[in-house]
């Protein structure tokens, strides 16, 4: 759904003006007449690209499906602690996601602000669709909230017996900060909803400053407020929910690697310990996205210093998975595959941001193509391809059959392949001032000129991205009906979700005894007892 | 029916029941919540270039009036638990309804009071609307109302059925009684708070 929005976004930017074909006439009159996208349906294409893309897509399915369904698995949990919780939060999300996609239908269509919703814009947008986009918000928050504590409870309470902290799978750590994150950074983002609810509704003025005006005409309201408010508010929601979405894909690929290198996880506490720096350090670090609101020059030191801490912890992660392959073994299997890729991918979108974290150079760069290629690289060939590696390796665990290799590999190169070619030419076009958001993707500047004709090859690979993904889907059902049939641990992995259930389990080793020198076997399971 | 392990009794190694975990997670949420917009008043009232008397605005004398009541029904909620809680005294099922049935009638009192400052403020013409102090005011008390409200439903839910659950595990609604009393404290503190900045600061 995300995708397929982000698809018509492409087909405007390559060509402006010119009618969508096929599904251009399904958009209706009011939003795209003849086919042709008018520029209000762009923002909403795009504010809504956005949103869907991360509280929809990206969290649910790192969090919500992969979370929920490995963590009892990996620790030897019989079940989540709190089961009714987790139907509730199901619930809620479905609630959430279901009103944000009928915001479409609404009159004046979904919300077109950005998916940062900045007021006073977003407070005074005509049209319901802000408003239920503040609702839709409201329940896909409380969703993740009640997951995020059942996550916690579960890994604190639920271990098996001998399964000890340091005992715990990575990809549990990594959800187990995850959790962290949700519980404590997106409360205020309901509150800063609940404000602008009160806004939009109730005729109050917390983000509304004195004197304005709108149109020419001064606006009929009390005034007083702070449109920076909502800013800190959001983006100290916004700044740890990337480490929700990256944290879970860091958990992923670590799995991946190190069984598929055959050898234990190359420095698995301190990559612990950075997971726990990333999560304390991910909350002080919001205001490096406000570099040009003019919040002062201490204000802004103070919080590009921290971003420049916060990156030492992930390059601790990024470098140990690298040290990992060092004199592995390496099957080149799917979901190995996707998990090397993440690793310079998540390096290219990391090292991009840098420019961003520092005052100087985010200045030009801020709400440029630049900005948007950098957290392309990290979600879109960084998580996701970790969330396709994790759905390629966990698929037989889930069905009882592996999912077809060549179809995977093809799937594997095309997406490579059109990703860079979609986001790398962003940063190409930022550094030349191109602003995002775009409606005609910068035609009417005369500095975007010399960059324009890249957008015709992105949008392209755009579209081959999506024919490439039509591998996956088809690989997906068809191996759960025709796949070959799967041993019941198929990637000999040490971890508990491939061990058979038994309803006494035990755990008596590390993660991930791969290669252990003198072993009788290439690995030994967690719940091996220790003379076996 | 299947019950989790660690649900009523306490995991030796992490010291705590699971009930008791999750509520404390969810109240650490909470307090994002509330700090979100308690630090929203505290950024509006340094940047605004005039304030209103607080207290002029607003009844100080109601709003003790519901201090007090609210911090008796934290007294009442207790007395309700320690009326099933395991230990050697004896366990009384009438005390507890006596207890929780006054609970939820001071809960009650609570909103009316509230509704009796609402409806005071309207008739004067003093609306979200008319200023950024009144906008913060029902805001702020308005979700702790709602708090107070979900509160209520489920002490009320303990209350009428629960006395089903009591005859068949009573350990496990013991607990739950001391869960929802942490959460009702929770609600009482909250207002502890938002008395003095709302109407005396």
């Amino acid at each position: 759904m995300g995708f397929t929005l982000v698809v018509i976004i492409r087909w405007q930017l390559a060509y402006p003006g010119s009618p969508v074909p096929y599904i251009g006439s399904l958009f209706g009159t009011a939003n795209a007449p003849g086919g042709i996208v008018l520029p209000e349906f762009y923002n909403q294409l795009g504010a809504m690209h956005g949103t869907i893309m991360v509280f929809l897509g990206v969290v649910p399915l790192a969090v919500g499906a992969f979370g929920n369904y490995l963590i009892p698995l990996q620790i030897g949990a019989p079940d989540m602690a709190f089961p009714r919780l987790n139907l509730a939060s199901y619930w809620f999300y479905l609630a959430g996601g279901t009103v944000m996609l009928a915001s479409f239908f609404v009159p004046g269509g979904a919300a077109n602000n950005g998916w940062t919703s900045y007021p006073p814009l977003s407070d005074l947008a005509p049209g319901t669709g802000q408003t239920w986009w503040l609702v839709g918000m409201a329940f896909l928050i409380n969703s993740s909230l009640l997951g995020a504590l059942n996550f916690i409870t579960t890994v604190v309470q639920l271990r098996a017996p001998g399964m000890t902290w340091f005992r715990l799978p990575f990809f549990v750590w990594a959800q187990f900060i995850t959790a962290f994150l949700l519980l404590l950074a997106f409360p205020p983002l309901e509150g800063a909803a609940i404000l602008q609810g009160m806004d939009r509704l109730a005729g109050t003025s917390f983000f509304l400053p004195s004197g304005l005006a709108v149109s020419g005409r001064p606006l009929g309201v009390a005034g007083g407020g702070s449109a920076l408010l909502w800013q800190h508010l959001f983006w100290f929601l916004a700044h740890p929910e990337v480490y929700v979405l990256i944290l879970p894909a860091m958990g992923i690929v670590a799995e991946i690697v190190t069984n598929n290198t055959r050898k234990p996880l190359w420095g698995y506490r301190v990559m612990v310990y950075s997971l726990f720096a990333l999560g304390f350090l991910s909350f002080i670090v919001w205001a490096h996205h406000m570099f040009l609101t003019g919040m002062g020059t201490a204000v802004s030191a103070f919080f590009q210093t921290t971003t420049m801490i916060v990156s030492i912890p992930s390059v601790v992660i990024l470098s140990s998975l690298i040290l990992s392959l060092h004199g592995g073994s390496i099957r080149f299997t799917t979901p190995m595959l996707f998990a090397l890729a993440f690793i310079p991918m998540f390096g290219i979108g990391g090292l991009t941001g840098l420019p961003l974290g520092l005052a100087t150079t985010d200045i030009p760069l801020h709400d440029t193509a630049y900005v948007v290629g950098h957290f392309h690289y990290l979600v879109a060939p960084g998580t996701i391809f970790a969330l396709f590696a994790g759905i390629y390796h966990w698929f037989p665990r889930l069905t009882g059959r592996m999912m077809n290799d060549t179809l995977g590999r093809i799937h594997f190169a095309g997406s490579l392949v059109c990703m860079n070619v979609i986001f790398m030419p962003m940063f190409v076009q930022g550094l030349a001032g191109v602003n995002r958001r775009l409606w005609d993707g910068g035609a009417e500047y005369a500095h975007a000129q010399g960059v324009l004709s890249l957008n015709v090859p992105m949008s392209i690979a755009a579209f081959a991205l999506a024919f490439f993904q039509l591998f996956f889907i088809v690989n997906l059902f068809a191996s759960l009906k025709a796949g070959r049939q799967a041993a019941a641990n198929p990637w000999s992995a040490t971890t508990l979700e491939w061990q058979a259930a038994t309803s006494s389990l035990r755990v008596y080793r590390n993660p991930y005894e791969y290669s252990v020198p003198g072993a009788s076997a290439d690995f030994l399971p967690q719940h091996l007892p220790a003379d076996a | 029916m299947h019950v989790l392990p660690y649900t009523t009794e306490v995991r030796a190694d992490t010291g705590l029941t699971s009930p008791k975990l999750g509520i404390w997670l969810f109240l650490a949420s909470e307090v994002m919540l509330f700090g979100s917009l308690f630090s929203s008043y505290a950024l509006l009232r340094t940047g605004a270039a005039s304030w209103p008397d607080q207290s002029a605005v607003l009844s100080v004398p109601l709003a003790t009036l519901n201090t007090i009541i609210l911090i008796s029904s934290s007294v009442t909620m207790v007395l309700a638990w320690t009326a099933l809680a395991p230990g050697p005294q004896a366990q009384n099922p009438a005390r507890f309804k006596l207890y929780m049935g006054l609970t939820l009638l001071l809960g009650a009192a609570f909103l009316a009071v509230k509704a009796i400052e609402y409806g005071d403020k309207f008739a004067h013409g003093l609306f979200p609307a008319t200023n950024t102090f009144l906008a913060l005011y029902f805001t702020m008390t308005g979700v702790h109302a709602v708090h107070v409200l979900v509160g209520m439903a489920v002490n009320a839910y303990l209350l009428v059925s629960g006395a089903r659950m009591w005859r068949t595990e009573p350990e496990r609604f013991a607990n739950r009684v001391e869960i929802a009393g942490i959460y009702w404290h929770f609600v009482d503190v909250v207002w502890v708070f938002l008395f003095p900045v709302l109407y005396l600061l």
